[in-house]
């Protein structure tokens, strides 16, 4: 009596070489230089970042560069207690969207240097950086973001932004 | 890395594990047993490999049928350099192979170590791996029948 | 039946590796001036679609970010197909019968020199019994070149003379690839690459965008001089089974060309989407090509092959002839999936 069998493993691997294009390069040589670049839409008058060369809008190309501080405040965050495959930190962390001063789109980053029932909506938070001598253009330049010791920003300042 | 604009290596991977359902499973079990089956449709066609349903009709198939691990070659097409994922690593021909009892033809590879060999219309037999698992790679290749 | 016309079309030029551009910042300028030809504004256009393949990218959901490259807002009326460019048009076609929307945007993008094009198409196959043996592309091809070459459809000849003339034809096609005169006993000189294929069989690898912009009726007499007014439009599909087809001729292929019309009457130019030299030959076969219709005279997809575009240029660049003024009626052809196996015929006039 032949066997049924029920499932069969299928893998697959392929592999690309990835090029991200203009705008996200000069913002991966940023990171390098340990600066953060945007993009505006020229209009909206709005700063993305990271830029991807196009307002996400208008559909017209972003050509301002603007610089944004490494400061920012927390629109939204998580706390994540799950393990997943691919993840290279350890769980628990916080993941939370920060508004950068001086941009008008958050930015994905994690929280550390703060107790979980700590993090809030309006905190303020800046970049920790990876040493000068390992700065590359890639995000991991930004190890994640601590509090900084300043009021939190009121909601209407980010309101816009959630 | 070019000098004005970044570049990176991306490696997709997936892990896929698949339901294959009854009558796949039932073609996969008998390749485990170093034979192959096909599937009889409403209108008396053997299928291989087999279908949950007649392409030409739409109809569900019916019962499993048993056909030969020996066959012809309808089409072939020859491969100097291998792939890295192609089945074999020498040079060898893709065919499609109508095996002896089916109506239509299963794609597999056959080694026949030079392009010299290959013909439409040629027998070739199925050579099993010894170690099978109940996949279509448990048929590791096909080979010219007058080999043996 | 409503009266729908191809009235602009935009293509970025077609290129070994787009290494400075990302997809979005190679489809904005296409958009735009596809959108700016049709004189319709971003905000008017009622229906969007594109085509795209996520693979390709090695992205999944990349298609969610091209849409930047279409500036959705206010949220549009949008829609995806995993597909050629071309099957969206068709899509877009629907839409505008249904009569809920006046016009569409259609557009299509692909950068194939990210990965392996030959094996990233293998993941179209059957996950359980061809895919798993790693069968490329070319491979497949070249399989059905064999089929065609023992029933005496097509011979190697042949196929080297369509390479030429294709490459040829490229020449006067400022966004081709690969162009050139190439002499045809010299390609049959060439060894082979996959037997019976030799490389001038295969298509280029290619990283393209391009936009074709429909209306109807009114709207479209007024955005363009010269309509490309579709007559008929049909697309057919036959099984998966690569050992289950007859793979010598096209029956898809047959059927979509008398549902679009393509057995009446004459044509004056025919972009028939075929990557390989042999699949060229099948087509007009199928489609009972005459000798007088110039067949592919922007190279086709042996001159610039970018996958997941090719068959909506093979759609822009026939609508191109009688926008400018160069034809009358056309043919344009898109195919999907392995070795033909699904195929949209579309027969326009002016």
């Amino acid at each position: 009596m032949t066997e049924i069998v029920k499932s069969i493993t299928t893998p697959i691997r392929l592999e690309y070489v990835y090029r991200p294009g203009r705008a996200t390069s000069r913002f991966l040589r940023g990171l390098a230089e340990g600066r953060i670049l945007g993009q505006r839409c020229p209009v909206t008058g709005k700063v993305y970042v990271p830029p991807r060369g196009a307002s996400p809008t208008h559909g017209v190309p972003t050509e301002e560069e603007v610089e944004v501080r490494d400061t920012g405040t927390v629109t939204t965050f998580c706390i994540v207690r799950i393990p997943s495959e691919g993840l290279s930190i350890p769980p628990p962390f916080v993941a939370a969207h920060i508004l950068l001063d001086g941009a008008d789109i958050p930015f994905f980053a994690l929280i550390h240097e703060c107790p979980f029932d700590q993090v809030r909506m309006g905190m303020r938070v800046k970049a920790v950086w990876v040493s000068k001598e390992e700065l590359a253009p890639t995000f991991e330049s930004i190890r994640y973001f601590k509090p900084l010791d300043e009021p939190d920003a009121p909601f209407e300042s980010y309101r816009e932004h959630l | 890395m070019s000098r004005s604009l970044q570049e990176a290596k991306h490696v997709l991977e997936y892990p896929y594990r698949r339901s294959v359902g009854p009558v796949l499973g039932r073609f996969f079990g008998a390749l485990a047993e170093g034979r192959i089956e096909g599937v009889r449709t409403q209108t008396g066609h053997v299928l291989v490999p087999p279908q949950e349903y007649d392409p030409q009709t739409g109809e569900a198939t019916g019962e499993p049928v048993a056909v030969a691990s020996t066959g012809v070659v309808t089409a072939w097409a020859w491969v100097d350099r291998p792939r890295p994922k192609h089945p074999l690593a020498n040079p060898f021909a893709w065919a499609l192979v109508q095996l002896d009892g089916a109506d239509t033809a299963l794609l597999h590879v056959v080694d026949a170590g030079e392009m010299a060999r290959m013909k439409t219309g040629m027998r070739v037999r199925a050579r099993f791996r010894d170690e099978r698992v109940g996949e279509i790679r448990d048929i590791a290749c096909f080979e010219p029948e007058e080999a043996r | 039946m409503r009266d729908v016309a191809i009235v602009s079309f935009a293509q970025a030029p077609n290129v070994r590796c787009e290494t400075e551009r990302n997809e979005v910042e190679m489809l904005m300028p296409v958009v735009a001036e596809a959108l700016a030809a049709s004189g319709i504004a971003r905000g008017e256009i009622g229906f969007t679609v594109s085509g795209s393949c996520d693979y390709i990218a090695g992205q999944p959901f990349a298609f969610v970010s091209g849409i930047d490259a279409v500036g959705p807002w206010p949220p549009i009326n949008e829609s995806h197909v995993e597909m050629d460019g071309a099957f969206a048009l068709y899509e877009a076609w629907l839409k505008i019968q249904s009569g809920e929307v006046d016009s569409a945007l259609v557009y299509a993008f692909g950068k194939s020199s990210m990965g392996d094009i030959a094996e990233v198409l293998t993941l179209q196959l059957d996950p359980y019994t061809v895919a798993p043996l790693w069968p490329d592309a070319v491979s497949l091809a070249a399989l059905q070149a064999r089929v065609a070459l023992d029933r005496s459809r097509v011979t190697e000849r042949a196929m080297a003379e369509v390479a030429a003339r294709s490459r040829r034809s490229a020449k006067a096609n400022p966004n081709a690839q690969l162009r050139g005169d190439f002499d045809v006993d010299a390609l049959l000189a060439e060894p082979y690459l996959v037997a019976p294929l030799r490389k001038h069989d295969c298509p280029p690898v290619t990283d393209g965008a391009a936009a074709v912009v429909l209306a109807a009726g009114e709207l479209a007499s007024r955005s363009c001089a010269r309509p490309a007014w579709i007559r008929g439009i049909d697309h057919r599909i036959e099984c998966h089974s690569l050992g289950a087809r007859d793979l010598a001729r096209s029956a898809s292929t047959e059927i979509a060309g008398e549902k679009a019309g393509a057995f009446t009457g004459s044509f004056d130019v025919a972009e028939l989407h075929a990557p390989f030299t042999h699949q060229e030959l099948i087509l007009c076969s199928a489609l009972r090509m005459a000798p007088s219709v110039s067949v592919n005279p922007s190279g086709g997809a042996l001159a610039a092959n970018a996958v997941m575009v090719t068959g909506l240029i093979r759609l822009g660049e026939a609508a191109a002839r009688i926008h400018a003024g160069d034809a009358r009626r056309v043919l344009a052809h898109a195919t999907s999936g392995p070795c033909l196996q699904q195929n949209l015929v579309c027969v326009m006039e002016a």
